[in-house]
């Protein structure tokens, strides 16, 4: 057997697809459930684009056997509005300048919704350490940190 | 054409699994190292095995005063663990130090060990702690001493079949004191140029009673600088000892040139840093 049907929830949404035993999340979700919000950037877990959530855990789907999240609760960028309202983080984000050419954002917003699950009132500090490895080429990363440091509240 | 996964929840399936398949089964935890590999093609496996159900796997724990780490445990779990942070927090930052929280959340202890990788940072820290690895096979259970395990770029002395399933840290002397330093000249999750791990212990008079240098990212395994430790055991650490100690681990080092260094450039960093760990652990 070298391929079965997963069971998932992708965005509170139960999801079943049959995939190939070598698949990566990152294709799954993009070619197979058209959730193209996650990016594709350098297929090697370095730059953060493809980051989404599994059980709550900060990943990189292009490192992520499909397998894996059998069973499992997927969050993406497109989880993380809802009902059309922006989340307070994307809100921010777009009042802080938190993006220039936008490739990054949605690693950059799923990184950070991921923080302040976790660290509801981060410093600097640990913002900078977490958002590692959340490349923006375009350098806007003080308009990032000051988006993060609005949606926790500070 | 896709492997076929297994996900066994037993050990002893999952050797098994392994033994049936022999060399077209590849094992995998987190299966960070292996998703890399298998997209470039340097790994071709028919059945990869998944250990991540197999619970006796997993998990951290206090045994008598040594730290017992499960195979399957995340560097994420083990960065958090308060027992590893009680245990040593060199060790706690080592683990928190490896590339990003992204890969931490994935990658496992035991897959890190086992993928033998000398330029990551648990394994220079852990040969410095003196830890060794509890490997299974359907032959029976063995400790690997962390200086025997790993032989060369990516391989280990673990015999085809057989899995790590914990690392063991046995308790440290009290007043032992641990550093593990990274020197990353390009970007914060990049690979070390060196890294250096450390343990140092003194005795009433002030001289150095015990003490470990380990250099990572500077050869084909994580490197025991025995020449330096040598230099200073039963002597008192001062600047000009220390200064000693460190050249000798420059002549320990046997780097590459690459995009992080040449060599040379390495050798005389593996210096500087051991220098640097070394007078962090007598201030």
């Amino acid at each position: 057997m070298t391929e079965r049907l997963l069971r998932f929830t992708v965005n509170g949404e139960p999801r079943e697809v049959r995939v190939a035993d070598d698949r990566r999340l990152v294709d799954v979700l993009r070619d197979d459930l058209r959730l193209t919000g996650t990016k594709e950037g350098c297929s090697v877990g370095v730059c953060g684009v493809c980051g989404v959530l599994v059980d709550g855990a900060l990943v990189s789907a292009c490192l992520y056997p499909a397998v894996f999240a059998d069973g499992a609760s997927i969050t993406t960028i497109e989880g993380i509005a809802r009902g059309g309202t922006l989340a307070p983080l994307q809100e921010a984000f777009i009042s802080e300048g938190g993006f220039q050419c936008g490739i990054c954002t949605p690693g950059q917003i799923v990184a950070a919704a991921a923080l302040l699950a976790e660290r509801p009132r981060p410093t600097d500090a640990e913002i900078d350490e977490w958002m590692t490895g959340s490349l923006c080429r375009c350098t806007g990363y003080a308009g990032i940190r000051r988006a993060i440091r609005k949606a926790a509240g500070g | 054409m896709s492997y076929a996964y297994h996900e066994p929840s037993e050990l002893d399936e999952a050797l098994a699994l392994l033994a049936r398949h022999g060399d077209d089964a590849h094992a995998v935890a987190g299966a960070t190292a292996f998703m890399l590999l298998y997209r470039q093609g340097l790994l071709r496996p028919s059945h990869v095995v998944g250990l991540r159900r197999v619970r006796s796997l997993g998990g951290i724990r206090d045994d008598g005063g040594a730290l017992v780490i499960g195979a399957t445990a995340t560097h994420r779990e083990a960065e958090r663990s308060p027992l590893v942070a009680r245990h040593c927090a060199a060790l706690a930052r080592a683990f928190a130090s490896v590339a990003t929280v992204r890969v931490r959340n994935q990658a496992t202890v035991g897959g890190n060990l086992a993928h033998a990788d000398p330029a990551q940072d648990p394994p220079a820290m852990l040969l410095a702690l003196d830890a060794a690895v509890t490997a299974v096979s359907p032959g029976g259970t063995r400790e690997i001493p962390l200086a025997e395990l790993f032989v060369d770029v990516l391989t280990t002395s673990l015999a085809p079949g057989e899995l790590i399933t914990a690392v063991r840290v046995p308790a440290l002397a009290p007043g032992t004191r641990a550093a593990y330093v990274k020197f990353l000249p390009r970007t914060a999750d990049d690979y070390a140029t060196v890294s250096v791990a450390a343990t140092l212990r003194r005795s009433e008079d002030g001289r150095v009673a015990d003490v470990r240098v380990v250099l990572g990212a500077v050869g084909p395994t994580p490197i025991r600088a025995t020449s330096a430790e040598d230099a200073l055991r039963g002597a008192a650490p001062d600047a000009a000892r220390i200064a000693e100690a460190a050249a000798l681990a420059r002549d320990a080092a046997d780097p590459i040139d690459d995009v992080r260094g040449s060599a040379a450039y390495k050798r005389e960093m593996a210096r500087v840093w051991t220098e640097r760990a070394l007078r962090s652990l007598v201030a």
